[in-house]
């Protein structure tokens, strides 16, 4: 120890308390999800002694013709939603940031309401819904049976993307635009050139926003699916209720990784800020 | 300065009209259904007569469904002062640490959190349960421990029993604290990150020891922050479905179980309706609650 300094007052981080307070709620926050990813190759049904390595429960994934269209069918919902979740989102955001109109405080309290009811209240919203009001036609071809389910999902998503890209365009200067007025340009051209460039970091980070709460949706989903469209977090659901098995091991395992990724593509394609302006609107 | 909508109507309507449609169509009139459905009653099978009664929202207070509303909000305070102790210690630990190690601390702070709800009860069942990994560390410490003892020539230990670790409230606040722990750490980060550290660095040099300076300068400056994070954290953990499901036993239902038992099997939609609709109620207040106390703060914008 004589060779470092000793820790500044505030250097809280190298005091060993604090060190071993933050390991071990790292420890609680990973250690079961290390342990599930682990177990997904371990070579035994029991699922708790280690008997080897194996892949075949990947193997048996893959072959899984039910859990694969689960997953596809959770992906093509979270990409579509995401597409129309970006375009209301940034209407509204764009809608509120550049114009004074009456009744501008109460449409801003009700774009916050879908992200603060609680799930099961939105869920149980959308099950009627679509029970009583405008019946999902059944037996559509895929993918326009997972209609219900992408409606809901874009309803508590579009305001999250509103929020975040409203933060970011509270750092634009108004001026540029005027500029680009000034020097000619069209509403739409000022919006595609000068607008949207400026957008763009949050429209990354909304996206992303939006697709993850997509993809990890079960409560509203659950509502709003019918018999025949399961998504990935409905089938796991139905398949934990049963017992803890090495394929739901392996499935999770799949998801956690793509999580992992988007999140790291995320954060390449433009810093930090991506992941923090998430937060930053995050339940306000 | 914001350009009046009458300047440019087109570009106004173009970029709200579908929003704001949306909204209304797919968000308020769903709600508004369930809120018109919460002052009628069962007419028929698929019939529900809206007649302006009072008697779901009486259910709804009865004893039995009072408790449950007490127990919920018990469990979600619960969870909530847990996410308190634990992650301030935390976001205090990220906020000074260097720009290189915050980056990363946020990171994992942030991946358990995007990572499916799902996903992480489901890595908690396989922890907790009979054949679990907590059980099975313990059954083989304890047949170390009882040929360790057969060796000191004492008797042998009685075989081992798995500890009851599902399907209990304990289960069900350890699984909300699980997954909410970084809904509370991110705003507490961030209200502690504008904090302005000269004024810690003061009251050190004046005499007042850490804890001393935590408590006095660091929580009441940093209050609207810890607000919002009571929130974020509160809020869903009140009306959390997935945790009492799944890791709870018959004795640990809460609001949205109940709720959820209305309109799948029980198929009393009015009651069910009602519940929800109390369940927003408290939400509301909870966050009128906040923003009050936001508000007394004078430094109050969280």
């Amino acid at each position: 120890m004589a060779k470092k300094s000793p820790p500044g007052p505030l250097e809280y981080l190298r005091r060993w308390p604090m060190r071993a307070w933050l390991a071990a709620v790292f420890v609680f926050l990973y250690a079961p999800l290390i342990a599930l990813m682990a177990f997904s190759f371990n070579d035994s049904r029991r699922n708790i002694v280690w008997k080897g390595f194996t892949l075949k429960y990947y193997d048996k994934l893959f072959h899984d013709s039910a859990l694969l269209e689960a997953f596809a069918n959770s992906l093509t919902i979270a990409a579509v939603s995401t597409v129309i979740s970006l375009a209301l989102g940034a209407m509204a955001a764009l809608a509120l940031w550049r114009f004074r109109f009456v009744g501008k405080t109460a449409l801003d309290g009700a774009m916050a309401l879908p992200i603060v009811v609680p799930e099961i209240c939105m869920g149980v919203a959308m099950l009627v819904f679509f029970a009583r009001v405008m019946p999902w036609p059944q037996g559509l071809p895929w993918p326009l049976d997972l209609g219900a389910i992408i409606i809901a999902h874009v309803s508590f998503s579009f305001p999250f993307v509103a929020v975040v890209v409203r933060a970011r365009m509270a750092s634009f200067n108004r001026e540029m635009e005027e500029a680009a007025r000034d020097l000619g340009a069209g509403e739409f051209r000022t919006i595609r050139d000068v607008i949207l460039p400026h957008m763009a970091p949050s429209l990354v980070a909304g996206a992303l926003l939006a697709f993850t709460l997509s993809l990890d949706d079960f409560v509203i989903t659950f509502f709003t699916a019918g018999p025949d469209t399961v998504t990935f977090p409905v089938k796991v659901y139905s398949m934990v209720r049963f017992s803890v098995t090495p394929e739901v091991n392996a499935a999770s395992t799949v998801l956690i990784v793509l999580t992992v990724l988007l999140t790291a593509a995320a954060l390449k394609l433009q810093g930090n800020a991506a992941a923090t302006a998430g937060h930053g609107g995050d339940g306000k | 300065m914001e350009q009046s909508w009458k300047q440019a109507k087109a570009v106004f309507a173009a970029a709200l009209g579908p929003p704001l449609a949306w909204l209304v169509v797919f968000f308020v009139a769903p709600m508004a259904i369930v809120w018109a459905y919460s002052f009628g009653h069962n007419a028929g099978l698929t019939q529900i007569a809206i007649t302006g009664t009072f008697q779901n929202y009486a259910r709804a207070i009865e004893p039995l469904y009072l408790m449950i509303f007490l127990k919920s909000a018990w469990v979600a305070g619960l969870t909530t002062v847990l996410c308190l102790v634990l992650g301030f210690p935390v976001a205090l630990a990220i906020t000074f640490a260097s720009d290189k190690a915050k980056t990363w601390l946020l990171l994992l702070v942030m991946l358990p959190f995007w990572t499916n709800l799902l996903i992480r009860t489901y890595a908690l069942i396989a922890v907790l349960r009979t054949e679990g990994y907590v059980n099975m560390s313990l059954e083989w410490l304890w047949k170390g421990g009882g040929t360790l003892a057969a060796l000191a020539g004492l008797k042998p230990f009685e075989p081992f029993q798995p500890l009851e670790l599902l399907h209990n409230n304990f289960a069900v606040v350890l699984g909300l604290v699980y997954v909410h722990l970084p809904f509370m750490v991110l705003p507490l980060y961030s209200a502690l990150d504008r904090l302005d550290k000269s004024l810690l660095e003061a009251s050190l040099d004046l005499g007042a020891g850490h804890l001393r300076t935590l408590f006095k300068v660091v929580v009441p400056l940093a209050l609207p922050g810890i607000a919002s994070g009571v929130l974020i954290t509160f809020i869903p953990a009140l009306g959390a479905y997935l945790t009492p499901d799944l890791l709870g036993g018959p004795d640990s239902q809460m609001i949205a179980n109940v709720i959820e038992r209305q309109f799948k099997r029980a198929n009393d939609w009015p009651f069910g309706a009602a519940m929800s609709f109390v369940l927003m109620y408290l939400t509301f207040i909870a966050i009128a609650v906040q923003g009050l106390l936001a508000k007394r703060t004078p430094e109050g914008r969280a």
